[in-house]
């Protein structure tokens, strides 16, 4: 643990230096975010309650649409279940055990996004301490509130910009980009973009769910037919085996008992 | 303006539903940890849900009408584009988007 190995080197210091790339795409998003809040009439004050409380920046975008069109708590629930399921996977390869004490650990959970998974999840295990991972999750926070009450102050000092929620598409094709990087598996993204041309085709309203669900099914099947039975642990397994997005996380404890 | 109340519900709805979903995995992890199909979905499911929340966001383009959807598919080339050449998140973002409200400006 280099912070550990050099005391007199802060875990701040070498947090701040974790996550500058990602400060630049965090404090102009936030700026855009910013600005669309108080565009869309909301007082400047409320970004940093979004930002807050929310604390998903693609969730944040969305929700501007969704309380403006005063939909339904339920819905709010489920978007959000759906645009945030894929955060059940991060734990899997997320340190949480180097971070200690209840307070501690509660926040690092809270905060636990795109960004703060890519940073962290990306160094090999055991390189970061509690402490540099907590000052990486803080410095992202602070990043993303940062620009956004920057943008919502400077934003309604500017007149109506259109085009500028374009940063939101912008940002999830460089996630995906990034995403990418990190496994080098193409397949993924091509059953990903036939998934979701597929679902908004057949179900506009439910394009996400319709999508999501559809991708892990694919995902899972495609497993079943490679890797499962490379395994040979669920050799007869994989025709009994219900498809669907349930075996995510239902069949894994079993999978790992097999394998 | 949506009342103060029903934003804050709004708000906290959100908050409680990302924060179970961001902890509750940590409660099985370890049991997941050993999981061999978990691992593969976990380092497959991030690029895909990207990239349906890229479709996501440009689902309101107008292909039949003009200008048929050439700001978007310019802004998002651009961007790729640029992501693929410098890996700088910011020059991706404010690049693409700086573009993308050009050209809506010119051709919207």
């Amino acid at each position: 643990m280099p912070d550990e190995i050099h005391p007199a080197y802060p875990a701040w210091r070498a947090a701040l230096s974790d996550t500058a790339p990602v400060g630049f795409g965090l404090v102009p998003l936030g700026l855009a975010f910013g600005v669309l809040m108080v565009q869309s009439g909301f007082a400047w004050w409320w970004t940093p309650v979004f930002s807050v409380l929310v604390y998903a920046g693609s969730l944040e975008f969305l929700m501007i649409g969704l309380v403006l069109a005063a939909t339904p708590l339920a819905t709010i629930a489920v978007t959000t279940f759906l645009v945030n399921f894929r955060h059940v996977f991060y734990a899997l390869s997320f340190p949480l055990h180097v971070v200690r004490g209840p307070l501690r650990r509660t926040y690092a959970m809270y905060a636990l996004t795109d960004e703060t998974y890519a940073v962290v999840a990306t160094r090999a295990p055991g390189a970061l301490s509690g402490a540099r991972v907590l000052w990486i999750q803080v410095l992202c926070q602070a990043y993303w509130v940062g620009g956004g009450i920057l943008g919502a102050l400077v934003g309604s000092l500017l007149p109506d910009v259109p085009g500028l929620d374009f940063a939101l598409t912008a940002l999830f094709a460089v996630l995906a980009i990034d995403a990418f990087r990190a496994t080098r598996d193409v397949p993924a993204p091509l059953l990903a973009v036939g998934c979701a041309i597929v679902a908004q085709l057949v179900a506009p309203g439910q394009m996400l769910v319709v999508a999501m669900t559809g991708f892990v099914a694919l995902l899972v099947g495609r497993y079943l037919l490679t890797e499962g039975r490379r395994d040979g642990g669920s050799a007869g397994g994989g025709g009994a085996r219900p498809s669907g997005s349930g075996p995510a996380l239902g069949d894994p404890a079993t999978e790992g008992r097999d394998a | 303006m949506p009342e103060t109340g029903y934003l804050l519900a709004a708000l906290l709805t959100t908050l409680v539903v990302t924060f179970v979903l961001r902890a509750a995995p940590f409660l099985v992890v370890e049991r997941l940890r050993e999981s061999r199909i978990v691992g593969w979905l976990g380092a497959r499911m991030p690029v895909g849900i990207m990239v349906i929340l890229v479709v996501y966001t440009l689902r309101g383009t107008s292909f039949t009408t003009a200008p048929h959807g050439l700001p978007e598919a310019i802004a998002l080339v651009a961007t790729v584009g640029l992501h693929l050449w410098r890996r700088n998140a910011l020059l991706s973002i404010v690049g693409g988007t700086l573009l993308y409200a050009g050209l809506l400006a010119l051709l919207g």
